[in-house]
């Protein structure tokens, strides 16, 4: 992700010329335990350290950024990459509740656990694809909504004007908020009978004639939207604010100067300069969306209503409630396989995009 | 440059819009926090009518709190610290050193943030789970298991953000160091590290935050003894009764921290990002 820097090699290179006191003490097998010539005067430091102190320099220079990395590397492959394969190895394995302790002796599958996830005709495969298309109409809307917000906001806090850093704080108050607290409030506010949506929509501006349930139900799918954008949309005003700090003031001053009014700036420079960001910022919000499970867990329990059956939230019920964990891992092989397509597909689109401008 | 005269009635308007959406959940934590149990389940009002500190006292006695709350300041710190030391050795090498592999690293270490929780949460669980039976080690339904987990989910974000900024320190001061006789530890920790505090601080939150708030592995990895507060809130809602004011009031306890310290260091997690992203 960082391309284009200049490559520091002349950082290390000095090591051959400094006193041996300062040397790290890793990577260096046995160099300055070396007897200096007994008897008679060390030799001058310069010099030894050229002749016995040069090759373990050499591999000292190779294998440090290794060292450096290898606790992160460790870390990942523990919890990410191996936890990965093993997930994959079990979508291939009829892997239920009575091998959990011992799941070696789980019997092989093949590919039965990924045909029963895609066979639309029946029960698993069918509430599989509503579910995946419930997500995916989710994350469009919410990642739509909370970019729209997100760009509103930014650009109407452009300039100076009373109030402005507060109201900046507290806009980002939901997104510093821990997701339970912020979600759990939601809850409270959508109860049928002691909820604020209802006493506002009902009693005070009676758009009902009677209380609906927005916690099951058809309304559900909208609740789970709104949350998610009152939480997310933080985030994406926050980094657009930050890359219209970045744009130089003086092409605002010579679109200006050409004539261009406040629509036609946001338009040819703000919008075009914000492209880089943009496109971070979109698949960030898309992959967050897609696999958020904390949301929905919050905010309905264990037990999602048929219509906000978000994929993760499917996932986890097909995986725990039933314990079948082979099924469940092959359910989510396929979501990672969709998101790499989508990701590479929308890197490929907006990469090329971007070059052709 | 003039603004059109509109544009303060377009920003009144729209700040306004998204101020009400986004406050109004918030001033509903404020306002029933401090309600009594009647008022929070019968019909809902703006204005509270009487006003109690009893949640606060109360919600400490409904559910172990001050236990989860226990359990979650030790996760999420100890996952931030150590999810900060690592990071700031990974960022370095990929910073300052070409070495083959290292995009490799990047890029499987960032992809590892588009991965659905749920593809790792079965398997991990199953490893945990069968490690402590296997070696007598205590990872799952333990403290130390949430902490292994949940340092990695910030880490790949630190490592990114962390490497932007070390990007952004001229490499003339650390060539500077070493002439003077420091290694390349010695450059970073004499060098680097005091240039890039703002950066290392703004992770430690970013990491600190993620740990706090995670729901899924918590909800599965933890039992009684270990719950955090992720979980534990949800002890509010017991059969018969919701306790709604204490819920908002340990809420907004729970939050205060985190909401706090993000308040104060947004500006570094700005510039971090900026510095991360730009590129």
């Amino acid at each position: 992700m960082n391309p284009a820097v200049p490559a520091p090699d002349s950082t290390t290179v000095p090591a051959t010329s400094r006193p041996a006191t300062s040397r790290p003490a890793t990577s260096r097998p046995g160099a300055g335990r070396r007897p200096a010539s007994p008897g008679g005067p060390p030799p001058p430091v310069g010099r030894r350290r050229g002749i016995a102190g040069r090759v373990p320099a050499r591999l000292r220079r190779v294998a440090l950024p290794y060292l450096l990395i290898l606790p992160a590397v460790l870390l990942e492959l523990l919890v990410h990459l191996v936890p990965m394969l093993i997930g994959i190895g079990m979508s291939f394995l009829k892997l239920t509740q009575f091998f959990l302790r011992n799941w070696s002796a789980a019997p092989f599958a093949g590919l039965d656990n990924y045909s029963v996830a895609v066979d639309f005709d029946g029960a698993v495969g069918r509430s599989l694809l509503h579910s995946f298309l419930v997500t995916v109409a989710f994350t469009v809307l919410t990642v739509g909504l909370s970019w729209l917000f997100g760009i509103c906001g930014a650009v109407l806090m452009q300039g100076s004007f009373r109030g402005r850093a507060v109201l900046r704080a507290l806009f980002l108050v939901p997104y510093a908020l821990p997701v339970y607290a912020g979600v759990i409030t939601w809850s409270f506010l959508l109860q049928r009978d002691s909820g604020l949506v209802n006493h506002v929509l009902v009693d005070q501006l009676h758009l009902f004639g009677e209380r609906p349930f927005w916690l099951i139900g058809s309304n559900s799918f909208v609740s789970i939207i709104v949350v998610c954008v009152w939480r997310s949309w933080p985030f994406a005003f926050l980094v657009l604010m930050a890359g219209l700090q970045n744009i130089p003031a003086d092409l605002y001053e010579a679109a200006a100067i050409d004539g261009a009014g406040w629509g036609r700036r946001l338009r040819a420079v703000t919008l075009p300069m914000l492209r880089p960001i943009n496109q971070v910022l979109v698949l960030v919000l898309f992959l967050w969306t897609f696999n958020d499970f904390n949301t929905p867990y919050v905010l309905f329990g264990k037990s999602a209503p048929h219509e906000a059956d978000l994929i993760s939230i499917h996932i986890y019920q097909s995986s725990f409630v039933t314990w079948n964990f082979g099924s469940g891992s092959a359910m989510s092989v396929l979501l990672l396989l969709f998101l790499l397509l989508v990701t590479a597909v929308y890197l490929v689109a907006t990469s090329r995009r971007r070059s052709d401008a | 440059m003039r603004d059109p005269r509109w544009l303060p009635w377009a920003r009144w308007a729209g700040l306004g819009l998204l101020g009400l959406f986004t406050l109004t959940p918030l001033y509903v934590m404020l306002t029933s926090a401090i309600k009594p149990l009647q008022d929070v389940q019968g019909d809902f009002h703006w204005i509270p009518t009487t006003i109690t500190l009893r949640p606060f006292a109360d919600m400490w006695r409904t559910v172990p709190l001050a236990r989860y709350f226990a359990n979650s300041l030790i996760v999420a710190s100890v996952a931030a610290l150590v999810s900060v030391v690592i990071a700031i050795f990974a960022a370095y090498a990929i910073s300052r050193f070409r070495f083959p592999g290292r995009r490799i690293f990047s890029v499987t270490v960032l992809s590892t943030q588009m991965f659905p929780g749920i593809l790792f949460l079965l398997p991990l669980f199953m490893i945990y789970v069968n490690l402590g039976t296997a070696l007598g080690v205590e990872l799952y339904a333990s403290r130390t298991g949430l902490i292994i987990t949940y340092l990695t989910f910030s880490l790949p974000f630190s490592i990114w953000m962390l490497a932007g900024y070390f990007d952004s320190i001229p490499t003339a001061l650390d060539e500077a160091a070493q002439v003077d006789g420091s290694g390349p530890i010695g450059a970073l920790l004499r060098v680097v590290l005091p240039a890039a505090t703002p950066g290392i601080v703004a992770v430690a939150i970013y990491a600190f935050m993620t740990a706090w708030g995670e729901v899924l592995f918590a909800s599965v990895m933890t039992d009684e003894s270990s719950r955090t507060l992720a979980v534990g809130l949800q002890g509010y809602a017991t059969e018969n009764d919701v306790y709604w004011n204490q819920i908002m009031a340990a809420s907004l306890v729970v939050s205060v921290p985190v909401v706090a310290g993000f308040l104060l260091l947004q500006r570094y997690l700005v510039q971090g990002l900026t510095a991360g992203a730009v590129k």
